[in-house]
């Protein structure tokens, strides 16, 4: 990036421009972001979560999966002051810190170690789509023509596609294939990491075949944009490979806004996952999404709201922080942007 | 234009043919039937209803006996009879003869519906939700935006866009238990649970009476549902209408002396609800797909929790109906956005 900055501002003008020039725009974005208060608070709050998610084990001290069914619906006492109507059916226990969810599992374990679903969602979904969008995207505003045409009209048709519809399919199509497959094929080996995984591996596959269609559009336009300026003309006439101007001169310039539009994008990913752990399509049991403990709560929520409104605030702290985060950025990507969408 | 239309239109029936086509492929692909049971049925009464539902012929037989069923209007002389295998959403008397439409087939889970009935009794209470949830969307979010846009950088703005990160960041699955414990259990204003209205329906959807029976039960689930599209809608309303006030024809308009409200009203407003009419259409999709998180949590009795449930009973007729119903439904929302969005911008040619 900063050699791109440098280049240009060197053919420009002389030696004052360039010392003025030589912060790069990642750290005067840096610069931007730090002083917006609401992304620093979004920020913090994601770095927390990490940490949380990181150190899962030492935070949360019981088990997430263990149930000890005596305990079942227990809660301390102080739950019961935030949901009043508890009070006159409440068991209670002090061992668990937000309570113990239908089979006795611990509450607070399972929202730590929640977190891991949520933030590794949080980033593998941005990789992926990032990954599949802008070669696709790039490879389409590069070379134009007929190619272009061909390319973006698939991507066309796939958008038209209902895509929440397509991953729900796909996903019960993934999970019911996989009990009935032989070993030593490359779907059974695909089933079993991604029993490894929880279930998350078919999820990303999901996200990832549905999320790369707006990242292909936009890197195509910023590359068609990109593609026509003068060092890039320059670039072609001392000989330089395709290969080279797409790494070296396009993809740099163009990175802010993809990046911008994928931060936006988590919160809709986190989203995404919980909802398809909701209706149960999502990780497997008993991998702790907070989507899924939404869903189990969802039962008892007359009777034992803590089940789920925990977990719910949760994820909505989450996104809140992403939102922040992405705002924040964008602002400070992309001054003009300020303010929209 | 309208050669844009007939373009469009043919590109939907592409579109959701090939949505058949992937469906149609993948439920099959799907290991197990609509009849293996945990406790198996014997080889010889799945062998019969194998036959009885025409699962025992190749694949492409049975895909094109659908469409054919579904697509093609029938002209019969016999009358519309009882039997589930004959149930058409579209029928018509032409003298003697019949001409029948739209077979979507029986459900093979429960054994006395139709897909159609599905249809009939499940899908007005779906659309009655979404219709108030996008009606909510719009009532809250235009407003908001337009406020904001108004008095930037007052405590106007800052209250009007804290609603709407408010909005984008809590999702029905977080908004709707907050709301069923708080003003369903706690406070007792609404009913947690359950729906108002009943058949028969006004248009087909419709509910025939609009009185507090029917909103104590709408109001939680259509706020939870509509309110993250709100925010959508506030944020993009307040940036399209900043750009639009700095153009050089409001400009104008103030320099002749026009009155600020008449300014905003016919020349800003008109003019930034283009990029907000672009959004429609997507958010249309995310109303769609929420309803059926809302119907789960509030426990209302529309398609949403067929969508589910027949996938994992392998209910084909159900998967495929619920399916290609709401892939038109949304291909058919994104050609009216289109169509109105060029309606809105007369510098829109798509010729």
């Amino acid at each position: 990036m900063a050699q791109v900055k440098l280049e240009s501002a060197t053919l420009g003008s002389g030696g004052k421009l360039l010392t003025q020039k030589r912060e790069s725009l990642f750290q005067d974005a840096f610069r931007r972001l730090i002083r917006n208060r609401a992304a620093v608070i979004g920020g913090a709050i994601i770095i927390l979560l990490i940490s949380m998610a990181v150190f899962a084990p030492l935070i949360a001290v019981k088990s997430f999966e263990v149930q000890v069914l005596v305990d079942q619906n227990k809660v301390p006492e102080w739950v019961t002051s935030v949901f009043p109507t508890m009070k006159p059916y409440a068991q209670f226990s002090d061992d668990y810190p937000f309570g113990a969810d239908y089979v006795g599992r611990d509450l607070f374990s399972r929202i730590v170690y929640g977190a891991r679903v949520s933030l590794t969602v949080a980033f593998i979904g941005p990789l992926i789509s990032l990954l599949i969008g802008v070669i696709y995207g790039s490879i389409s505003g590069y070379f134009g023509g007929r190619l272009d045409d061909l390319m973006m009209r698939i991507v066309d048709v796939l958008y038209a596609f209902p895509s929440l519809l397509f991953i729900i399919l796909l996903l019960a199509f993934f999970r019911s294939t996989l009990m009935h497959l032989e070993p030593g094929t490359f779907a059974y080996a695909l089933g079993q990491l991604d029993a490894k995984m929880g279930g998350l591996l078919f999820v990303f596959i999901g996200i990832g075949l549905t999320a790369w269609e707006t990242m292909a559009r936009l890197t195509r336009g910023q590359v068609l944009s990109i593609r026509e300026k003068e060092y890039v003309e320059a670039a072609h006439t001392i000989g330089a490979s395709n290969l080279r101007i797409m790494f070296h001169h396009i993809l740099p310039n163009i990175l802010g806004p993809l990046i911008v539009a994928e931060t936006l994008a988590i919160p809709g990913y986190i989203a995404t996952e919980a909802f398809l752990s909701f209706i149960g399509l999502g990780v497997n049991p008993p991998t702790p999404s907070w989507g899924a403990m939404i869903s189990d709560g969802a039962n008892t929520i007359r009777s034992y709201p803590n089940q789920t409104i925990f977990p719910a605030l949760a994820l909505a702290i989450t996104m809140f922080a992403f939102n922040f985060l992405g705002d924040g950025l964008r602002d400070a990507l992309d001054p003009r942007l300020r303010g929209t969408q | 234009m309208g050669r844009y239309i007939v373009r469009r239109l043919l590109y939907m029936v592409v579109v959701i043919l090939v949505v058949s086509i992937i469906t149609f492929g993948l439920m099959h692909a799907i290991p197990g039937g609509p009849f293996s049971r945990e406790k198996a049925l014997p080889a010889e009464t799945i062998k019969i209803l194998n036959e009885r539902y025409h699962l025992d012929e190749p694949l492409w037989k049975q895909y094109v006996s659908y469409v054919y069923a579904v697509l093609i209007p029938h002209v019969t002389m016999t009358p519309p009879s009882t039997s589930l295998q004959d149930d058409f959403l579209g029928n018509a008397q032409i003298g003697s003869v019949w001409i029948r439409w739209m077979n979507f087939g029986p459900s093979f889970k429960s054994r006395s519906r139709t897909v159609n009935d599905i249809f009939r009794d499940n899908l007005p209470i779906s659309a009655q939700l979404g219709t108030m949830a996008l009606i909510i969307a719009i009532m809250i979010g235009m407003p908001l935006g337009i406020l904001a846009a108004l008095k930037q950088n007052t405590v106007w703005d800052y209250f009007g866009m804290s609603i709407a990160i408010f909005g984008v960041s809590v999702p029905v699955i977080v908004l709707g238990p907050i709301f069923v414990w708080v003003f369903g259990v706690a406070l007792k204003w609404f009913p947690p649970t359950g729906w108002g209205a009943q058949p028969p329906y006004l248009l087909g959807f419709l509910p025939s009476k609009l009185g507090w029976d029917f909103f104590k039960y709408a109001i939680m689930p259509s706020i939870a549902l509509g309110l993250g599209s709100s925010a959508v809608i506030a944020r993009l309303t307040r940036a399209a209408l900043l750009q639009t006030v700095r153009e050089d024809y409001i400009r104008t308009a103030r320099a002749k002396g026009l009155q600020e409200r008449l300014i905003i009203t016919r020349h800003a407003l008109k003019n930034s609800l283009i990029p907000v009419v672009t959004i429609l259409g997507p958010l249309f999709a995310a109303l769609v797909t929420g309803t059926f998180v809302t119907e789960l949590m509030f426990g209302i009795p529309g398609m949403g929790k067929y969508f589910v449930t027949s996938i994992t009973n392998r209910d084909y007729p159900v998967i495929m109906g619920t399916i290609l119903l709401y892939a038109v439904f949304l291909v058919v929302a994104n050609l009216i956005v289109d169509i109105t969005y060029a309606f809105l911008d007369p510098r829109i040619r798509y010729d």
